[in-house]
């Protein structure tokens, strides 16, 4: 019998009051019970739209349906025939505006809450089995993959499903990208990506850190000297962008990249931690993605009294995923829309003072459809703060592009690649964030899955032909 | 993991170090840094490359002790091993077509600048080397330095060692002398290649300077290496670290530079603490 109610079932989360003063997971999970209990909720529809709006098409129904019948480790073989990374998307994707938009439910009511299903299963997953992942055969071909982000790690693990020999090459000290450095414990704890990770490895994939490609090695190199057929190159989002106002440079302003850096890849927020990081009592984050949420979150964290997310268009253009903003807002962070920075203020010690703003006003829709902001004349005012965090977006690494020839890149910096994956070179192939420009976990997975299969084919081919 | 295979201490605050790192070996060009982490717990530091054998597969890192990180690497003995060590990163100083050079170092960068010194000298450019200390117990690199030089000449600030003074009195006589360089590579404290610059601007001779600022992933991503050169933002761990001398801010960098010191001092209290705790252990 299906469950008729118009609501999700809530997941139960640490009060706002309480978690925006530590780092741990801020919800829970959904129980054994209210999962297949929402699980109850799913129509099965014959056409699946919620499948389309899948960039991995998880066949979502069946795995469902498997939740309700309380099999939750068949939910999880089938989710894991399509994605590599479970238990992050169920808690990073933004759902609302995939899987969920498209689901019956959420025409007369809420969705099913397939996000938090999905994490259910994985965490469930994790925690009660202990089937290690079956190795391929292999096929004796050899693929190189350049980043451990969620592109570069989706491919590797659906080649090495394939029987492929894959070395990851990860510049950092540590595999994940920007799920370890990035994205907060608080949203992903990291043992969870740890966990992922593990995963690939039990599979064969081997990982390299502290290799940085088109430096220590070029992707000519990996290829011709080191006998890879392939080369994925999932580098990610690159250097951090600033606006060019004055003051940007004060000591205590951040891109964002840096600040998430320290207090996620290099745990800052922990008081015995050797990376520093300034604790700021009132703090400015311009911008309105997930970052910037991130950002403006971690600082809560950090100790701050007053947090500010300045964003130059209004709530209903905010990028960030709606559960961020909401938990956000939760948290005591304060929205200033429609409010566009034009200078940082100079206080003591070479510390930043205060923001200069301006208000804004959205006028005619731009070239992303979104209504440009305009400038409202005499409205300059000054928000007091002693931190700036930029959470911007970034242009891409130009390593890789400044070292591989015949690699067309756009002119913004991205790599040019079709919807496969496959670079204006032969066996180089590429996806993520390093081709579109900062963008979701989801998308980086979905470009990685069709890269893993179009390198298959091209090496399959190749053999073929011999 | 990173085998220490030589450890020689250069003077009481200035170590050597070279390490087991092939591939970084094969690639490392003078001008280069790496970036490292002493244990599972550490920081990430650059630490410029001051020299390197791609037959041996070693790169040679020289560093001053002024932190937590620089306390604990000092305290790894040869044979021990670096948790990471990555690199090459930054730009290869640029050398090529440059004939008659003077190279500026002073304390520790003495380290950084002798690398592209012995570059020049290999390719048959006419090399001034001029460093300088602040005494004579802080003197490192003279025989080296000596070796790949045409002319060499030591500047100390109490007069303890070669001639007392500044090593912009030694640049400037030498200007002065009729010598006209193609280029002034300065390389040490920030405020020594802010002076450098400016001597150098009045005379019109390009110069070069090697920027050693905080980073923290060193490949192009969080941006905190960030400096203004000519009015615009740069990135000293991709676009850097050499940058030209007369249109680098330099009392931005001093300021940026500050930005954890109070942090820095303690945790170099801390790291001296357990050191002393745990020699006090093994000697008790």
């Amino acid at each position: 019998m299906a469950n008729m109610s118009l609501k999700k079932n809530p997941m139960p989360a640490q009060a706002p009051d309480e978690r925006n003063k530590n780092f741990y997971e801020v919800t829970f999970g959904y129980t054994a019970e209210t999962a297949m209990d929402e699980a109850r909720r799913c129509l099965h529809c014959k056409t699946k739209p919620c499948m389309g709006g899948c960039p991995v098409h998880i066949r979502i129904p069946d795995f469902i349906a498997k939740v309700a019948e309380g099999d939750f480790e068949g939910a999880y073989r089938i989710i894991q025939e399509s994605s590599s990374l479970p238990a992050v998307c169920g808690r990073v994707c933004p759902q609302e505006t995939q899987c969920e938009q498209k689901c019956v439910r959420g025409v007369k009511g809420e969705p099913v809450a397939i996000g938090r299903l999905e994490r259910f299963v994985a965490d469930w997953h994790n925690a009660n089995s202990c089937d290690l992942p079956v190795k391929a055969e292999p096929n004796g071909h050899k693929v190189a993959v350049v980043g451990s982000g969620p592109a570069g790690l989706t491919c590797a693990g659906d080649l090495a499903k394939r029987g492929y020999a894959v070395t990851v090459f990860e510049a950092l000290h540590l595999a994940g990208g920007v799920l370890v450095y990035g994205i907060p414990e608080f949203r992903l704890p990291k043992a969870i990506v740890q966990k992922e990770v593990d995963n690939l490895v039990a599979l064969g994939v081997k990982i390299e850190t502290n290799m940085v490609i088109g430096r220590v090695l070029s992707v000519d190199e990996l290829m011709q000297e080191y006998g890879f057929e392939a080369v994925f190159i999932g580098s990610g989002a690159g250097l951090p962008r600033f606006m060019n106002i004055p003051g940007e440079n004060l000591k205590s302003v951040y891109s964002a990249n840096e600040f998430l850096t320290r207090v996620n890849l290099m745990k800052a927020y922990k008081e015995d931690s050797r990376t520093p990081v300034l604790r700021a009592k009132r703090v400015c984050v311009v911008g309105g993605g997930n970052v910037a949420m991130d950002a403006a979150r971690c600082a809560k964290r950090l100790g701050a009294e007053e947090v500010y997310i300045v964003y130059r268009r209004s709530r209903a253009e905010l990028p960030a995923r709606a559960e961020e903003v909401e938990h956000a807002e939760e948290e005591g962070i304060v929205f200033k829309f429609l409010t566009n920075p034009v200078a940082i203020l100079e206080g003591e010690n070479g510390m930043a003072a205060g923001m200069t703003c301006v208000e804004m006003e959205l006028g005619e829709p731009d070239a992303s459809g979104r209504r440009r902001p305009v400038v409202k004349e005499g409205s300059e005012f000054t928000i007091g703060c002693d931190a700036v965090i930029m959470a911007l977006g970034t242009s891409p690494n130009p390593l890789i592009k400044n070292t591989t020839e015949g690699l067309q890149t756009q002119k913004w910096g991205g790599i040019v690649a079709d919807e496969a994956g496959q670079t204006s070179r032969e066996g180089v192939f590429a996806g993520g964030d390093a081709v579109t420009g900062a963008a979701t976990v989801i998308l980086a997975m979905g470009a990685g899955k069709s890269a893993a299969e179009a390198i298959d084919r091209y090496i399959r081919g190749k053999e073929e032909n011999k | 993991m990173y085998k220490i295979v030589k450890k020689r201490e250069l003077n009481p605050t200035v170590t050597l170090m070279e390490v087991e790192a092939p591939f970084i070996a094969r690639k490392a060009e003078p001008g280069q840094f790496i970036i490292l982490r002493v244990d599972e717990e550490g920081e990430r530091i650059p630490l410029t490359i001051a020299d390197f054998d791609r037959d041996k597969g070693t790169v040679t890192i020289i560093f001053q002790i002024v932190g937590g990180t620089t306390e604990r690497l000092n305290h790894l003995p040869e044979g021990g091993f670096i948790h990471d060590f990555v690199g090459p990163l930054g730009e290869p100083s640029h050398t090529e077509g440059l004939k008659k050079v003077a190279v500026v170092g002073g304390g520790v960068g003495c380290a950084i600048a002798y690398p592209v010194a012995k570059k020049l000298h290999a390719q048959g450019a006419e090399v001034h080397s001029v460093v300088g200390f602040r005494s004579r117990a802080l003197v490192i690199l003279e025989e080296e330095f000596k070796g790949v030089s045409d002319l060499f000449k030591m500047m100390t600030d109490d007069g303890s060692y070669g001639e007392k003074g500044l090593v912009t009195d030694a640049l400037k006589a030498l200007i002065q002398a009729g010598n006209s360089y193609d280029e002034v590579i300065a390389i040490g404290p920030v405020v020594m290649m802010k002076f450098v610059s400016l001597l150098t601007k009045q005379y019109g001779i390009k110069t070069v300077v090697s920027m050693n600022p905080i980073m923290i992933d060193g490949t192009g991503m969080c941006g905190c290496c960030r400096l203004t050169v000519a009015g615009q933002t740069k990135f000293a761990c991709v676009d850097g670290p050499d940058f030209d001398g007369h249109e680098v801010d330099y009392d931005e960098i001093l300021k940026r530079a500050s930005t954890y010191k109070e942090f820095e001092g303690k945790e170099r209290e801390k790291a001296c603490n357990l050191f002393k705790k745990a020699d006090g252990l093994q000697n008790g």
